[in-house]
């Protein structure tokens, strides 16, 4: 390699510095005071960027201890999975049927369901918190299951339609021919095919779902119902005391499982934003 | 189609019941249909039913556990003269307008910089992406933290480097500084998405286009503003709509840094709604406020069904 060329390749990656330290820097910031023992983090002369009196892990073990936190990660989990499966199954045939079928009406639904996807939930948390109560789920974490496949479908029915466009109509009609259903030809042929595109669906949707703060925040409230963005955001803070430690902690456990999927599955992720956006 | 032919040589009765359910489930404008009924029903039922309740809420009293009545456009009128609304009508659009800004053009410096030969390509995409993946209530709570007024690191940096003098500002106590504080939350939480998407555009440009550039004699910055931008305009009108309906809409960010104050200093649509609405009761004033945000959705929708409709078919 010439030597310029290194020189101009050193370049970039100096240049990409600022943007990586912005990126990253308060999760470092919110790992390190998690970690941090009371004494130094309420020092206000000690240097906040190291931990110097040695790490301890009490802010974790009170946080799994002493407050609720695994019963609202559990209730997160709960959720997220029955929404979760309930949206991309009903996303996945919605989009089949968009993106193949001929029938009345199909322009007309694949643009509300275009309309739904911008639709900002902000827009309707009140109405539908009244929904949810004559539904009889108010506080209820069954408000959420119901309520969040509104903003998942239309998310996952949009991002498989561009999926399914990329499958050949013509192996499906051989099937067909060959005497399968149009069932079975979908089971057996177009799925399979779709597969990165399903789990691209399953990750966008786990990640929406787990995120999700504003009707979560407005539908439950009690202690046994919350899931984790909303018990850490509003049960660890009590008054004008904040446990900053067990609060960073909690901010950290509560994003672990995001973080899994997303080490392991980060090629999706990428192909998955550009997919869904540009389409 | 041949199975559509099916049922001149139907078979035995017994066998028939299946036979037919099959055939029927063949035809396109039955299985069509059936396959979009669930979300149908669940976009009938729990997004178009509660818009109209908006609709009607904005235009009665309603108020928490007491019967409504229709007062027609009183609560808009209302709101508009109040200078706590006109507060939150103005700081959705600064917000909004620097925050989109800012991510476009850092988002389009970002992507030129990924779209580079890297050594640490998916390591470095990977970190660069992770603000838009973890959930922002919590992220935002670091940003909390760091933004602290005894305590916060950002100025503690600042009056190391000699940029701020000790104590530096309160950053969520101060009118502009809080909405500072906003801005710079959301635009760290926004950038990947800009970043990535706008890189996808870069990837799809034709190399040729850059070597017949070359050939004529332009440099870096001609190539840039002749061939990268123009190729890039779909995608970026695209990015910037999305954005713009999502970033008008805000409420994790706000919420959890500053609840709207000091002052409703940076109270946008959805906070300020959630506090009228819920915190004080008045459901009819605070529908009236999301309501606010919906002719910028009619706008935005019917602009990107115009991009979007281009571009897919």
């Amino acid at each position: 390699m010439p030597k310029r060329k290194v020189w101009t390749r050193v370049l970039m990656h100096v240049l990409l510095i600022p943007f990586l330290v912005f990126a990253l820097f308060p999760f470092y910031h919110m790992l390190l005071t998690s970690l941090k023992q009371d004494r130094e983090l309420y020092d206000r002369y000690a240097v906040p960027l190291v931990i110097r009196q040695g790490p301890t892990l009490d802010h974790y073990i009170k946080l799994l201890t002493e407050t609720e936190f695994l019963t609202w990660t559990k209730n997160s989990l709960m959720v997220t999975v029955l929404a979760t499966s309930a949206s991309v199954v009903i996303g996945t045939i919605a989009a089949y049927a968009l993106s193949r079928l001929k029938f009345r009406g199909v322009n007309t639904f694949g643009t509300g369901i275009f309309v739904t996807y911008l639709v900002p939930t902000s827009l309707l948390f009140l109405p539908l918190a009244q929904v949810v109560n004559w539904l009889g789920l108010a506080d209820s974490k069954w408000a959420l299951i119901v309520t969040y496949p509104t903003f998942l479908v239309p998310f996952t029915t949009w991002l498989l339609m561009g999926y399914f466009r990329t499958v050949p109509k013509e192996v499906e009609e051989c099937a067909m021919v060959d005497g399968a259903t149009r069932m079975q030809a979908l089971w057996r042929i177009v799925l399979p095919i779709a597969v990165p595109g399903l789990v691209c669906a399953v990750l966008f949707a786990f990640t929406l779902s787990w995120n999700e703060f504003i009707y979560a925040l407005t539908f439950t409230s009690s202690s046994e119902q919350i899931t984790a963005s909303v018990g850490v955001t509003s049960e660890l803070i009590r008054g004008d005391i904040y446990f900053w430690g067990e609060l960073m902690a909690g901010a950290i456990l509560g994003s672990v499982p995001i973080v899994i999927l997303y080490v392991f599955f980060l090629d999706y992720y990428v192909s998955g934003l550009t997919a869904g956006a540009v389409k | 189609m041949a199975i559509g032919t099916l049922p001149t040589t139907a078979p035995a009765a017994p066998l028939s019941w299946r036979a037919r359910a099959r055939e029927i489930l063949d035809r396109e404008r039955v299985l069509g249909p059936l396959f979009i009924t669930p979300a149908l029903i669940l976009i009938a039922l729990l997004v178009a039913y509660p818009f109209c309740m908006a609709l009607y809420f904005a235009m009665s009293n309603a108020f928490i556990g007491r019967p409504s009545h229709f007062v027609g456009i009183s609560n808009f009128v209302r709101l508009w003269d109040a200078d706590a609304f006109r507060q939150t009508f103005q700081n959705a659009f600064v917000f909004t307008g620097i925050s989109v800004a800012f991510k476009l053009v850092l988002g389009i410096a970002l992507a030129l910089l990924l779209n580079q030969q890297l050594w640490f390509k998916r390591i470095i995409r990977g970190s660069v992406l992770l603000p838009w993946v973890i959930p922002t209530a919590l992220s935002t709570l670091g940003w909390w933290w760091m933004f602290n007024s005894l305590y916060s690191v950002v100025n503690w940096t600042g009056i190391s480097l000699g940029l701020m003098d000790p104590p530096g500002p309160n950053w969520l106590g101060q009118k502009y500084y809080a909405m500072a504080a906003v801005i710079t939350v959301n635009i760290w939480r926004g950038l990947p998405f800009f970043a990535i998407t706008i890189l996808a555009g870069l990837v799809a440009i034709p190399k040729e286009l850059y070597e017949a550039a070359q050939a004529d004699g332009a440099g870096p910055w001609a190539r840039f503003w002749f061939v990268t931008l123009p190729m890039l305009k779909p995608v970026l009108a695209v990015v910037v709509l999305f954005s713009t309906i999502f970033t008008f809409s805000d409420f994790n960010i706000v919420y959890v840094l500053t609840h709207g104050g000091p002052i409703n200093a940076t109270h946008l649509f959805a906070t300020y709604s959630r506090m009228i609405g819920l915190e004080s009761g008045r459901i009819g004033e605070g529908a009236a406020v999301s309501l606010y945000l919906f002719p910028l959705l009619v706008f935005v929708v019917w602009a990107q069904l115009r991009f979007v409709r281009r571009q897919a078919y």
